[in-house]
């Protein structure tokens, strides 16, 4: 491989990790797409994420969140987001009081290193959120401008 | 569609199972490229949901961020015997239905 070949390539992963204010702007937006104007406090879920991943084509991810389960207080629905991913939402879970316990654990995708986070919505309306920051070296999506 | 689910076979009334389920699936994302270069039509499977007693106690809805063979952890909570069902469904509809007869035991003995 020509030096010319491989200093291109160093510049182009470098110019695609996006700086912490522009991706915190993008997650704003997001969320803003998905919740609108509803606040979503953070803390009761957990996210455990790899701190780095080798592969993106499948990274472990369990989410917890903190609830008694029970038919007066229970976690309604889970969503996952990659904000740098090309389909943000990366999936959503519904439980009943039935499931004892609001948590799952699960593979997904991501495209490069990013913040994911959890949004859980309460049968109360009320929303939390929890994150977590994984580093990719091999992403999932091999051509990111898609 | 080939599946693998991981359910104990027996349960105590108000006990918390963990239940693990895994399909065999590409789960091709749609935003990939062959050795050729021609873009992977998307294929997905779009809905997981396990039901018991009747009731809906979880589902999964995917989009193509989740991983080939879609993996899932989950819990239900043991209450009468019967069977829990799990359902699959790709994105052209296709449906993989599974049951597992679970069996509630007194811890009397």
């Amino acid at each position: 491989m020509k030096r010319r070949t491989l200093l291109l390539g160093a510049a182009t992963g470098l110019a695609l990790q996006l700086a912490p204010h522009v991706y915190a702007k993008r997650l704003k937006a997001t969320m803003a797409l998905f919740y609108g104007e509803e606040t979503i406090t953070v803390g009761r879920v957990h996210l455990k994420t790899p701190p780095l991943a080798e592969n993106g084509n499948s990274v472990s991810l369990v989410v917890d969140v903190e609830s008694p389960m029970t038919e007066n207080d229970y976690v309604r629905e889970i969503r996952i987001f990659a904000d740098n991913n090309p389909v943000p939402m990366l999936a959503s879970y519904q439980f009943s009081p039935a499931a004892g316990k609001a948590g799952v654990a699960t593979r997904i995708r991501l495209s490069n290193s990013q913040t994911i986070t959890a949004v859980a919505r309460l049968n109360d309306g009320t929303l939390w959120s929890g994150s977590s920051e994984t580093i990719v070296t091999l992403a999932a999506c091999v051509d990111p401008l898609l | 569609m080939k599946t693998r689910i991981s359910i104990p076979a027996t349960a105590k009334k108000g006990d918390i199972l963990n239940i693990k389920t895994l399909a065999s699936h590409p789960m091709h994302s749609g935003f990939r490229r062959d050795a050729i270069g021609a873009l992977v039509p998307r294929d997905i499977i779009n809905r997981f949901r396990c039901e018991y007693q009747g009731q809906l106690v979880f589902e999964a809805k995917f989009g193509p961020g989740t991983a080939a063979n879609p993996f899932l952890s989950f819990h239900l909570r043991a209450d009468e015997r019967g069977n829990v069902v799990f359902i699959w469904i790709d994105q052209q509809g296709e449906r993989t239905e599974e049951l597992r007869f679970l069996d509630i035991v007194d811890d009397e003995y």
